[in-house]
């Protein structure tokens, strides 16, 4: 008896965060489609989400590439296939590596801090002190991350996506003798305008998918994860994990949807 | 302008409010004292609109904020001021940029006379010279005339102060209790002070209510409740008082 009432009251518990996220998400949306904006928030969160995660996005896209160039070249050359590298690298790359390792990425980078900032504003009564000013956090928080978010992960994945390409051409063609003229002629070829846009579509749902548990994890922390330090810290871990988990499932949906 | 109506709030089970009623007059400020937990900083968010109570209503200036929300509710706090007891200073942002953040954000005021307003408040609060320092590298009582002159800044018609003497020594308490009696004859608030500064506070505020087991168990002018003769308020006054000379001793 006592578990059931365990199980049944975990469940309402489960029912109510996914609730709260839903309802979260709603807001977030209804606030970013009605004016004002706050632009000059808008922008620094850009620099932060996008610009400042450049550098990983270069270093992670350019040994992606390069790993998938050996590993497709060894692959490949077992069926004399090694002509196709360069649409092997591509695809793989723009339809599945490139969206999902960036939004990994950023997830590290970028949603970890979004929910730790949020989650101390959140304990120190900062949030509390912004709606006593007549401000809603939504607009101020919220909505700028959603928006940067959404603006700068298909921009991370592009760029990812191209370095990747070179870095698998500098090892298939530059230390393993593919033609660039191969390489690069075959990947024009296989590589559709759609496998583009299923790219791009995956990376703008995890920008959202991104900002949206990162500052849910934040605004909610001392009730979903405790009070102080400790409470921000669990927020923090919870808002990566779950991020992570989600990407990658998210991601299989997506895929089995775009192919039907 | 503030009446609060049988206010019940419990959390987890525990009933901290079990029908507190109050009223506070316009113009007038209260100081609202009580042992820890006793429900004075959840009372003071029921009045801020920041909590939702379980039952009862709390109106300020007429205006039922237990059931406002939206454009009434933002309107309405925007004449209100909040003093949080830790300051609640965006840390990002230094002294100046946290002082004119609420002139910035709800006014469309010209950046110079932003400006002047900023440096004439941080002066009215002794912190002139700290313009451009974050939180974290001021004193914890510079952090509360830091958060005084935010809340001060847009000259509120109500001013709520939760603790804002706590974790201060006696001397820097005095010196903020001080600053809110200057700026109560400045701009004359309506206001309510979350307190155990007793019986300093005597000597700024014109009601006093004492909370216990979740009530309001007497209210009245500071000479009444000095003079009264009920056991329980006396116990209260003597235990805190005691406290506070020891303090200023040590």
């Amino acid at each position: 008896m006592v578990i059931i009432r365990k199980l049944g009251a975990a469940a309402l518990r489960y029912l109510r965060i996914t609730g709260l996220m839903g309802l979260f998400l709603a807001k977030s949306f209804l606030y970013a489609v009605i004016p004002p904006l706050k632009f000059s928030r808008l922008l620094k969160q850009i620099r932060f989400i996008g610009f400042q995660s450049t550098l990983v996005i270069i270093l992670t896209g350019g040994f992606s590439g390069m790993v998938l160039g050996f590993q497709g070249y060894y692959s490949l050359s077992r069926f004399g296939s090694e002509a196709f590298l360069g649409p092997m690298v591509g695809l793989a790359l723009i339809k599945e590596l490139g969206p999902v390792i960036s939004a990994l990425m950023v997830t590290g980078r970028a949603g970890s801090a979004i929910t730790a900032e949020i989650g101390i504003m959140r304990i120190s009564e900062q949030i509390d002190a912004l709606e006593l000013m007549g401000l809603n956090p939504y607009r101020y928080l919220i909505v700028t991350n959603l928006l940067a978010a959404i603006i700068s992960v298909p921009l991370l994945t592009a760029i990812f996506d191209v370095v990747g390409i070179a870095g698998g051409y500098l090892v298939g063609g530059k230390l393993l003798g593919v033609g660039a003229g191969t390489y690069f002629g075959e990947m024009a070829s296989y590589v559709k305008m759609e496998d583009v846009l299923e790219g791009i579509y995956k990376s703008i749902s995890f920008g959202i998918l991104i900002a949206w548990v990162s500052c849910f994890k934040g605004y909610y922390t001392t009730e979903l994860s405790g009070f102080g330090a400790e409470g921000v810290s669990k927020a923090t871990t919870q808002a990566v994990v779950l991020c992570s988990v989600l990407i990658l499932v998210w991601d299989y949906f997506m895929t089995s949807i775009l192919y039907h | 302008m503030i009446r609060i109506e049988d206010l019940h709030k419990s959390f987890d089970g525990n009933a901290v409010l079990k029908g507190v009623s109050l009223e506070i007059d316009k113009g007038e400020v209260a100081a609202l004292i009580g042992g820890s937990g006793s429900g004075k900083s959840v009372l003071l968010k029921h009045v801020a609109g920041l909590m939702r109570p379980d039952r009862g209503r709390v109106f300020v200036d007429g205006n039922d904020m237990t059931s406002l929300s939206g454009k009434k509710l933002t309107e309405l706090r925007t004449r209100l001021g909040f003093l949080f007891q830790a300051g609640a200073l965006f840390d990002s942002m230094t002294i100046f940029e946290n002082v004119a953040f609420p002139l910035k954000e709800k006014t469309k005021l010209d950046s110079e006379v932003v400006r002047q307003r900023v440096s004439r408040e941080l002066e009215r609060v002794g912190l002139s010279g700290s313009e451009e320092k974050y939180p974290s590298q001021i004193s914890g009582g510079m952090i509360k005339r830091a958060a005084l002159a935010r809340a001060l800044i847009t000259e509120p018609e109500i001013m709520l102060f939760d603790e804002p003497t706590t974790g201060l020594d006696p001397v820097i308490g005095l010196s903020i209790l001080r600053l809110i009696d200057a700026s109560h004859k400045r701009i004359s608030f309506t206001g309510i002070i979350v307190t155990h500064e007793i019986p300093r506070v005597f000597d700024i505020v014109d009601r006093v209510a004492l909370l216990m087991e979740g009530k309001v168990y007497f209210y009245g002018t500071p000479e009444e409740i000095l003079s009264s003769r009920d056991g329980a308020v006396q116990e209260f006054l003597q235990g805190k008082t005691a406290r506070a000379s020891d303090d200023e001793k040590a």
